[in-house]
């Protein structure tokens, strides 16, 4: 299941960030879903995504299990959709994200006229998410607020860390990795890109947006 | 999880992957090490580090060799080169560890099938929160902080004292000894996971009482806990919260929108 709830990020810097995904709820209409989750997916890349994600099987965005040594020079992008949406097999929760609402809005345009079915969700500022629907034709149904973090807030870093760390819900992307990330980028060690891809590889459910990753380095490097 | 002694070459990528900090190099053999304690069984480095297979002593000399003349080689900051991370078998207690931090492993362990409840994200179908009630998603450990079961356990017994139902089909309610009272088994208490979600629902009239309930035990344990609340909208998709949270005072801009496209299937009847 994806988790998308607590990203981190003044609503001025989350303009760039939609998240939607889809999902059956389990043992109600959960039975021959895997071909909707493909059309879900395929839609979706009508849209140009910055990232799609299947969250029993992985995001677009992948560790490799065989990279051979030369890859510290000449790493292959190894972003392969087709196999993603191919190898949709069981009921599960995919998602797509996108970096500009319009992109979001032909792609609800498109997810309606589809009628899947399924439950789709936007993870986004609540505002636009409602706006953009509507403006698409569709009605919100319920709607569930983050209300942020509580308790040992000591615990937390500081904010461009923890805007890239919340990218992945799950916490699969650690602060002292996001913290190494943006010293490389600072350092020129890395570009904003490959940094991102490095990070995005870490988030198993493919929800990590590169994009507002890659401005969150850059931020960085030029402060 | 476990670090061969054999393959690890102490390159130090794995370090900084780990959420919770549970990897060092322990200098007196020279090789990556976890910290069983704080381990919560995530799998982000064993799954999240691409791997290279190279032969573990040649990359020793090599690295050996340009020690002596002070290079230091670059490697990419997410590849054990070696495939040195290897899992280990968990029994329980420690299986929840995995259970509740590793977002591919279903929660059979627990006895929940699958990842846990759905929150608002199926409402539509399932209709589990009403016009006029409100669902709250109290998680524990996130981002990336971690938490212990007996800090959870703390904030389940305070809600439980300001009598909440907790949901049924989640699996922090299952390791409850009693619902009634929110206290989660002895056996498991002092387990370390990533992330923890509790469940409940109320009426729309109480979240006021709710919210404060939690965020005071909150400041009395020691990790995170991330709050969400939910509600079914109207048919005009007005949200009845929005004014309760503002009068309270909260700051709110970020969640999910359902946008109520999913069904129940036809039911076809012979007759
Ligand atoms: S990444 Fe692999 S080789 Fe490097 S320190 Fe960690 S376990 Fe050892
Ligand atoms: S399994 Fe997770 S917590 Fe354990 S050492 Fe690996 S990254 Fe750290």
């Amino acid at each position: 299941m994806t988790n998308t709830l607590h990203r981190y990020g003044a609503p001025q810097t989350l303009a760039d960030d939609y998240i939607v995904f889809a999902m059956a709820a389990r043992g109600v209409n959960d039975e021959g879903s895997v071909e909707k989750f493909r059309t879900f997916l395929e839609i979706a890349r009508r849209h140009r995504p910055v990232n799609l994600g299947d969250a029993t099987q992985g995001g677009v965005y992948r560790a490799s299990k065989k990279l051979n040594p030369l890859a510290h020079w000449f790493r292959r992008d190894e972003r392969d959709p087709d196999s993603l949406v191919r190898n949709v097999n069981q009921p599960t929760v995919v998602s797509a994200v996108f970096d500009n609402p319009e992109s979001l809005e032909g792609f609800l345009g498109d997810i309606r006229e589809a009628d899947l079915g399924l439950s789709i969700n936007i993870s986004a500022l609540t505002d636009r998410a409602d706006e953009i629907a509507r403006r698409a034709g569709i009605t919100r149904h319920s709607v569930e607020y983050s209300l942020g973090f509580f308790g040992a807030l000591d615990k937390l870093p500081d904010r461009a860390t923890l805007t890239l760390a919340t990218m992945c819900g799950h916490g699969m992307i650690s602060f002292n990795f996001a913290k190494k990330m943006i010293d490389w980028v600072k350092e020129g060690r890395r570009t904003p890109e490959s940094a991102s891809t490095y990070m995005a590889r870490f988030c198993t459910c493919g929800i990590f947006n590169t994009t507002r990753s890659c401005r969150v380095l850059r931020d960085c490097a030029n402060r | 999880m476990k670090i061969s002694t054999d393959r690890c070459v102490a390159c130090g990528n794995c370090i900084p992957v780990c959420p919770v900090g549970a990897i060092d190099i322990d200098p007196s053999i020279r090789r990556a090490v976890v910290d069983q304690e704080r381990c919560v069984e995530c799998f982000t480095c064993y799954r999240g580090l691409s791997t290279e297979h190279l032969n573990p002593t040649l990359v020793r000399t090599i690295r050996t060799v340009l020690g002596w003349v002070r290079v230091r080689f670059d490697p990419e900051p997410d590849v054990c080169p070696t495939a040195a991370i290897e899992p280990q078998e968990l029994s329980w207690p420690r299986i929840v560890r995995r259970a509740f931090s590793d977002p591919l492993v279903p929660h059979e362990s627990t006895g929940i099938h699958g990842r846990g409840t759905e929150e608002v994200k199926t409402n539509d179908v399932t209709h589990r929160v009403a016009e006029g009630e409100a669902g709250f998603t109290i998680e524990f450990g996130r981002p990336t902080v971690s938490a212990s079961f007996r800090d959870i356990s703390a904030l389940t017994e305070a809600l439980a004292g300001a009598g909440v139902e907790f949901e049924a089909n989640n699996p922090v309610t299952h390791l409850m000894t009693d619902k009634k009272t929110g206290r989660i088994r002895e056996d498991v208490l002092d387990e370390r996971v990533l992330s923890a979600i509790v469940e409940i629902k109320t009426t729309m009239d109480r979240v006021p009482e709710i919210l404060e309930t939690a965020t005071e035990a909150a400041k009395k344990i020691d990790t995170i806990v991330s709050i969400g609340v939910s509600t079914r909208c109207d048919d005009e998709g007005r949200s009845a919260l929005e004014d309760v949270l503002h009068d309270e005072g909260f700051a709110f801009w970020r969640g999910k929108t359902n946008l109520g496209l999913g069904r129940r299937p036809q039911v076809t009847r012979a007759t």
